[in-house]
């Protein structure tokens, strides 16, 4: 039986949403339809649209459904600043941090390299943690320059928290839109769309959906441009043919998520402690990469010191235990990871990482049989050495 | 035996690792993540690595029902081989990045870390075959002789023989390869070859050098040391040029003039006529013996020099002298530049190679040239 311990790539769908899911395919009928049909169909994506809504905490017309995460960052952040400089070309700044998402990143720096937008990059500390007496700092010097401000909720790394509420804070003073890319954190920690956040990305296959299916929380009185034409089904945001079946898969998975959440989200804080001071003392050179900031309780990162990490996933994956480096991945090549970079490593630490992270039914069995071959793992590992 | 297949995504590293499958060995798919910026697509004959070469020796691998693993050696490759051909060049010298990767990366830092995780042997897809006589082994020339990768090898020390297997080294035809490919129903089956340098993206060696080098303008001479025109940067010459000199006085003779030699330091290029590259000497310091040493190579013997891959190999004596290997060739041998590997065998079997650091003319120096 393989030891799954890398949910924060794709965790197991709930039976029941499959079971749901197969029948809903089998239901035929367009949501844009005017006849039965195409109301039932309807009727069953407001339902989700509303389920989903009562999950994060907002009202039902402020929940736009994609097909994922990456598609929901691209909208938000694309969406935001094309709003904000169609009336102001001088307020042309995006703010956030290098240690988010591609999904986040790249979107952005298209918008530099493409639509002249100005980027600032804040500062990180060595634990994963954004500053933000810089952001204030530069928020007061750029006083109606700034479209958009995205940090994501929790990295997909590291795991550790930013405190978005401060972040609201500020951004408020200004009147800045923020962003928050939620796709980690959903499911792991109490996210909810709370007043001053104007668009929030979520994807469905992290909290036990289906994979292509996600959505973007925006705020009713969010300025957002559309970036996809043809149809505008969604809120005039998006176009296409909504994806009914898969809207009610994906509100089902979050509400059972959070239901879950809800009754043990103690017991894996407890389940984390054990992996995290297991780790370092079967190994204690491994370092846990947010150390002491707030992070999520099913997300562990670590780095092991002159080992490479792709030598420890194969050594893993020879015991059936799948674990990740934790960088992104272009067709299976671990480079050294961007969000260890940004917290001021050097290239060898960042090549040397491991993330372990926990889904709704991992036990501590399954970490102690990963504890128990840690060792061994690493050692071998360390002889490899640092071939890359 | 565990054994580690190197899978470039090409159709011969696609049918070796079948055939180790097929020979009931445990089989490990890993291909090398090279550049730091992989292209997408391939484009034409370029190397092994785009995403699309990973992916083929993904497909590979599902299909053989082998695990499969992408392993990042950019940093190392870019240290060992892109730094190094770019040092060379700048030394007035003709590298090979091909033997600098199998010496460094494929046969050297992949067999490390594959022993080191529990491998017994890496498996690749050159042409070359690994004999044993006597209870040694031995590195030979392929029976396909258009093929034939032993000159690439000829890095290999009895130590990395040793973990080494070759399936398809025996292989007289690489059609019969392709024919294998298909009918185990891998798609990479009809994949062209390639045989460009893989980290230079259009094939332009001049132009890519000309970018990572600093344009140092110096003259250009003849073998008695008489200026006779100016160049840009001697990057942009190897020994036995013709084309791009940009020499307006004709030679005494008339005949044109090929790049002789490159002195870097002093930024000079030396020039002379096409009879005045004929070598009939050559000797390194950098050398290896492939397998077992010869009992005393001091004393010289008989044997082959080749000192390109597709180059015919030249009847030569060879010796190790004061510490360099070196060959005296029976004919005199064109298209030698330092930098480059000379790989000296006996029959078939390769029995060692060096760095060529030493030339000598076939030609004396005439005074009117």
């Amino acid at each position: 039986m393989t030891i799954y311990l890398d949910h924060a790539a794709t965790t197991a769908i709930y039976p029941l949403v499959v079971e749901r899911l197969a029948e809903d395919l089998l239901k035929l009928g367009n949501p844009s339809s005017i006849h039965t049909a195409g109301q039932t169909a309807r009727g069953m994506l407001e339902g989700a649209r509303e389920d989903l809504a009562r999950v994060v905490g907002c009202d039902r017309q402020e929940v736009i459904f994609t097909s994922g995460g990456t598609e929901s960052d691209n909208l938000a952040i694309k969406g935001l600043y094309w709003a904000s400089i169609n009336e102001n070309p001088e307020r042309n700044i995006i703010i956030s941090a290098y240690t988010e998402h591609h999904a986040v990143i790249d979107p952005i720096e298209w918008l530099e390299t493409y639509q002249g937008a100005k980027v600032h990059w804040l500062k990180v500390d060595e634990r994963g943690v954004v500053d933000l007496d810089e952001l204030a700092i530069f928020l007061d010097d750029h006083r109606g320059r700034v479209a958009v401000i995205s940090l994501m909720w929790s990295n997909n790394e590291t795991g550790v928290l930013t405190d978005l509420r401060r972040v609201v804070d500020l951004a408020k003073i200004h009147s800045i839109p923020v962003h928050t890319d939620a796709v980690a954190a959903f499911g792991h920690t109490d996210v909810n769309f709370f007043p001053g956040l104007t668009a929030m990305s979520l994807s469905a296959h992290k909290v036990g959906g289906p994979v292509g299916v996600g959505a973007l929380i925006v705020s009713r009185n969010a300025k957002l441009t559309s970036i996809q034409q043809g149809g505008g089904q969604e809120r005039d945001l998006r176009g296409g043919t909504m994806n009914a079946a898969g809207a009610r898969a994906f509100a089902s998975a979050a509400r059972l998520s959070a239901a879950k959440l809800a009754t043990d989200g103690w017991a894996r804080h407890e389940l984390l402690n054990h992996l995290t001071t297991g780790v370092t003392r079967a190994v204690p050179s491994a370092r846990f990469s947010r150390g002491s900031a707030p992070g999520v309780p099913d997300l562990a990162h670590f780095t092991f010191p002159g080992c490479s990490g792709d030598s420890m996933l194969y050594l893993f994956d020879q015991h059936d235990i799948a674990v990740s480096t934790g960088s992104a991945c272009t067709a299976g090549v671990a480079r050294a990871s961007h969000v260890l970079l940004s917290m001021g490593r050097s290239q060898e630490e960042a090549t040397g990482t491991l993330r372990v992270s926990l889904g709704r039914d991992t036990t501590k069995a399954e970490i102690d049989e990963f504890l128990k071959v840690l060792p061994e793992v690493h050692a071998a590992a360390l002889k490899a050495g640092l071939t890359a | 035996m565990k054994v580690l297949a190197a899978m470039s995504g090409g159709v011969d590293s696609a049918v070796a690792a079948a055939r180790a499958v097929d020979a009931g060995h445990e089989v490990v798919g890993v291909h090398l993540a090279l550049s730091r910026n992989a292209g997408t697509l391939r484009t034409g004959s370029r190397g092994c690595c785009t995403i699309e070469d990973s992916m083929d020796a993904q497909r590979v691998s599902a299909l053989l029902g082998i695990k499969y693993f992408v392993w990042d050696f950019s940093e190392r490759f870019k240290m060992e081989v892109v730094d190094d051909f770019v040092a060379e060049y700048e030394a007035g010298r003709t590298p090979n990045p091909c033997m600098r990767c199998n010496e460094r990366i494929k046969f050297a830092a992949l067999l490390e870390k594959a022993l080191a995780l529990g491998f017994d042997a890496v498996c690749t897809g050159h042409y070359a075959t690994i004999e044993e006589h006597d209870g040694n082994l031995e590195l030979h020339r392929s029976p396909a002789t258009a093929k034939d990768q032993s000159y690439v090898l000829g890095v290999l020390t009895t130590e990395q023989l040793k973990h080494v297997l070759f399936p398809i080294g025996a292989e007289s035809d690489k059609a019969d390869i392709r024919k294998e490919a298909a009918a185990r129903g891998l798609a990479v089956a009809q994949k062209p070859d390639s045989y460009d340098i893989c980290f230079i993206p259009d094939g332009d060696t001049q132009g890519w050098l000309g970018e990572k080098l600093q344009e140092e303008p110096g003259d250009i001479v003849d073998r008695n040391g008489n200026k006779i025109s100016n160049h840009a940067g001697t990057h942009n010459f190897t020994v036995g040029q013709r084309k791009g000199l940009a020499i307006e006085k004709p030679a005494k003779d008339g005949k044109p003039r090929y790049v002789l030699e490159i002195r870097p330091k002093t930024r000079t290029v030396v020039v002379g006529p096409q009879e005045a590259l004929a070598i009939k000497e050559l000797g390194g310091t950098k050398f290896t013996w492939c397998g077992q040493a010869p009992k005393n190579p001091e004393i010289p013997f008989e044997a082959e020099v080749q000192v390109r891959a597709h180059a015919e190999p030249v009847r030569c004596v060879a010796q190790l002298r004061d510490n360099e290997l070196m060959v005296e060739t029976h004919e005199p041998i064109l298209g030698v530049a330092p930098g480059q590997t000379a790989v000296i065998y006996v029959g078939t079997r390769v029995l060692g190679q060096f760095t060529i650091d030493r030339t000598v003319s076939a030609v004396p120096v005439a005074v009117n040239e």
